[in-house]
């Protein structure tokens, strides 16, 4: 048997009520690829930042190498050769790389000659494992995937022969993650031993050697990855078998409710991020818009929804144009019965400082139900807020409760029981599942087909892939700003694949 | 002549009021690079004010009372400290506290250990800081031109004045060319990177006030054992603000702090110069407006007028480990 770089004996670590690790074993091989996967909030990420000294575990043991370890703090980490690359990313963004790479471990108390010690030194690791970036660069303009390699080669440069990496390709593009994945076989060629933290069951099979599953804070299996499946692998993530598509009848598709024709949209640098997209949503369909993260999804719905400015085209609600000049009133388009359930909840979606009432009629709080005279009708609010809080299942079921408590899951309860409430004809949403666990993610699924069975016009943007074949009647798959083209929902998981790589317009991707 | 003598004069005592404003200004520089955000220079100076010219007067020693004044201000900032970086408390309204504290507390005990209504008693020469004269300054001060410069601008000020001006190119190689300045300019960034690169984001920060309240601590003894022979009450007036305000017109480096103090400086000579006496064209310029200056350049450059001033990142918020 390999030796154990690491091994986890009985950690437990629990933050106030919540006890996000309990008892966890684990022992890690040197020299291999080791993953961890499970849902958010599984604890995953908690027990990678006590084995780095973020954060104390309240009971266990960590042994190193074979011997017992005492890890309080990031600095007794990395003198046991243990280097971390956190999601989001610890560099100094007005800093240029060098300097990002020496801080905290400049060898001495002038920068002159660490400088100088740390250039050679990084030149030797860039060329030793293929991570060439520019020493001089600026942080701020590299791009992430550069800014992640700068976060590998810190590790390398503090001397870590183990490498944890936590959700690595949540910000890169494919072809970045491939570069990514190509690094790390390399680094477990020279002996380093890595640990990948990730909720992405595709490059678990890829790159690991063995893998772990966490279940709400416990460590349900280890297995040999080559012995194991996708399926097996997320039935032991949930702890059921999952329904990855839900059942739904033929679209009944009526008139046209939504047209976008030749929308072209410019983000706040003057780059076109939407380039001239053409389709149409009618009554009684879920049209899904399939692509990686950053083809233009975010700006067409922004533009769609009136909050962002668009270049040219234009957008028919009804028959009637939206204002696409940036300036659109979003309460005239929700009169108008346009609901926007937008991507990034926490800051367009909610005011987490409020109390889970008062969010659940953001933005209608002038209808005149929620009003008495100039004041607000606090009685009718609480009354409608707790009728959903029951409808949608949020939990905990306290309308009093400051929305920041309640899990991601919940929080997107709240915004889209907000918005199918108030009976729209369009209805727009962007990544409805996003940090959303799989039970809640059924739930919001069943509640999309309910709304297209009642006629109403869906436009679902998603970067998750298995979501949109599972949910859509039409399939749009964007890539670099332009639909590149349009699927039936039993259009197969290789065929959109190489659609959301650009394929199509380019040499093959792989 | 008389032009050219009225020129020096103003520039004279233009280097005279930029002193206090570059030490109070540098002394901001410190802590809000290392991301703590602090109002209350004001009142640090203030106290150390007092201290120096409290100590200087009971034990006849301005070395001595410089010391105190440096001991008090620096005593403040790591009160400053402790309720912002230790307790998490909003660093606005913890400098806030400090400058009343500072108001009151200078007041209440001068008038409880001096009886001068609030004052400290004046001080005799041997206890204040006085001028240095540079070897040959009497002898050249009749050359033209070169002359007076020489012996009116670079000579014949306290030490204080060059400890103020050598403060910048040595607050400059700390910044840009030390370990503890990288690592305090990275804190005032991104804390996170500092904590997971091993280093102590408490103890870094904690040194950065230090050298604030060192720095704040020679400004009010500038005031009250230089400029004046003795301590009066609410003597700072204003200067830890307009500071602030050179702070931000630097864009936070410190040769661009020396210039923006010796421009509010400037504008601050020349209002007194030219109080009363009307200017060519113009008329009388209200002495009002001159004092206003200052804070309406900055408002201007804030604006954006004259390019973008980008604090510290992580100014003012206080640090927490993630979830």
């Amino acid at each position: 048997m390999a030796q154990a770089a690491i091994e986890l004996i009985g950690i437990n670590k629990s933050f106030g009520a919540v006890r996000a690790n309990r008892d966890i074993n684990l022992e890690i091989v040197r020299g291999t690829i080791h993953g961890i996967v499970g849902e958010n909030g599984a604890g995953k990420s908690t027990l990678m930042s006590i084995l780095y000294g973020f954060y104390q575990a309240d009971s266990g043991e960590i042994r190193v190498g074979g011997q017992p370890a005492s890890i309080k703090t990031p600095n007794d980490a990395i003198a046991l050769g243990i280097g971390m690359v956190h999601q989001h990313f610890m560099l100094v963004d007005n800093f240029t790389v060098l300097e990002n790479v020496i801080l905290g471990a400049e060898s001495d108390a002038l920068l002159k000659k660490s400088i100088a010690k740390a250039r050679s030194e990084l030149e030797r690791l860039e060329r030793e494992y293929g991570l060439e970036v520019d020493p001089d660069a600026i942080i701020e303009e590299l791009p992430v995937g550069l800014q992640q390699r700068v976060e590998i080669l810190k590790a390398l440069y503090r001397g870590a022969e183990i490498l944890i990496l936590d959700e690595p390709t949540g910000v890169l593009t494919p072809a970045e993650a491939d570069h990514l994945f190509r690094i790390l076989k390399q680094l477990k060629e020279q002996g380093k031993t890595i640990v990948l933290i990730t909720h992405k069951l595709r490059e678990i099979m890829a790159i690991t050697d063995t893998v772990s599953v966490m279940r709400q804070g416990t460590m349900v299996a280890t297995r040999e990855t080559k012995k194991t499946t996708v399926e097996e692998l997320a039935e032991l993530m949930v702890g059921r078998r999952v329904l990855l598509r839900v059942e739904k009848g033929e679209a009944e598709a009526g008139g046209v409710k939504l047209a976008v024709k030749n929308l072209t949209v410019k983000d706040s640098r003057g780059v076109t991020m939407v380039d001239d997209i053409s389709f149409d949503v009618r009554a009684g369909e879920i049209v899904g818009i399939a692509g990686v993260a950053g083809n233009g999804q975010s700006e067409m719905l922004e533009a769609i929804s009136g909050i962002r400015r668009a270049v040219s085209g234009s957008v028919m609600l009804d028959g009637k144009p939206i204002d696409l000049t940036g300036a659109a009133d979003p309460g005239e388009l929700r009169d108008r019965g346009l609901a926007h359930v937008p991507e990034d909840r926490h800051h367009v979606g909610l005011v987490l400082a409020f109390e889970e009432n008062e969010n659940s009629i953001l933005g209608y709080h002038d209808h005149p139900r929620y009003l008495r005279g100039p004041f607000l009708n606090i009685d009718a609010i609480r009354n409608d807020a707790r009728d959903r809080i029951a409808k949608y299942d949020i939990r905990p079921a306290d309308c009093r409760l400051k929305t920041a408590n309640f899990s991601g899951g919940n929080q997107q309860k709240i915004v889209l029981a907000r918005e199918m409430e108030q009976d729209p004809g369009v209805l727009i949403v962007g990544q409805p599942t996003r940090g959303v666990d799989v039970g809640a993610i059924e739930f919001i699924h069943k509640r999309l087909i309910a709304m297209r069975d009642q006629g109403k016009a869906v436009l679902v943007v998603s970067v998750e892939l298995d979501e949109i074949r599972s949910l859509s009647d039409r399939i749009l798959v964007m890539f670099a700003g332009r639909i590149v083209g349009e699927r039936g929902p039993d259009a197969t998981e290789g065929e959109l694949g190489l659609l959301m790589a650009g394929v199509e317009q380019r040499e093959a991707a792989e | 002549m008389d032009l050219f003598n009225a020129v020096i004069q103003v520039l004279d005592s233009t280097i005279r009021l930029s002193v206090p404003l570059l030490l109070a200004c540098l002394a901001g520089l410190y802590s809000e690079r290392a991301g703590i955000f602090d109002i209350g220079l004001e009142g640090k100076m203030l106290v150390g004010a007092f201290a120096g010219a409290a100590a200087a007067s009971v034990f006849h020693s301005a070395y001595l009372g410089l010391g105190m004044a440096i001991l008090i201000s620096v005593a403040f900032a790591l009160i400053h400290g402790f309720a912002s970086i230790t307790h998490r408390g909003n660093q606005i309204v913890s400098g806030v506290a400090i400058n009343f504290i500072a108001a009151g507390s200078t007041i209440m005990l001068g008038q409880a250990w001096f009886q001068q209504g609030g004052r400290t008693p004046a001080l005799a020469s041997d206890e204040r800081f006085g001028a240095i004269i540079w070897p040959g300054a009497d002898a050249l001060r009749g050359v033209p031109i070169l002359g007076p410069i020489y012996s009116e601008l670079i000579s014949g000020h306290s030490v204080l004045v060059y400890v103020a001006f050598l403060a910048v190119p040595f607050t400059w190689w700390v910044l840009f060319r030390t370990r503890f300045g990288l690592r305090m300019r990275a804190v005032g960034e991104n804390p996170a990177a500092v904590d997971t690169a091993g280093i102590s984001v408490a103890w870094l920060r904690y040194r950065a006030l230090i050298c604030t309240g060192v720095l704040t601590g020679i400004a009010g003894a500038y005031l009250s054992m230089v400029q004046n022979g003795g301590f009066v009450k609410d003597m700072t007036a204003g200067k830890g603000y307009i500071a602030l305000a050179a702070l931000i017109f630097a864009k936070w480096k410190p040769v661009n702090a020396m210039f923006a103090c010796l421009l509010f400086g400037f504008l601050d000579a020349l209002s007194i110069r030219l109080q009363g006496t009307p200017l060519p064209v113009i008329g009388k310029v209200p002495v009002q407006l001159m004092q206003a200056l200052p804070y309406i350049l900055t408002v201007i450059l804030l604006a954006g007028f004259i390019g973008k001033a980008i604090p510290p990142r992580a100014g003012g918020v206080p640090y927490v480990k993630e979830r």
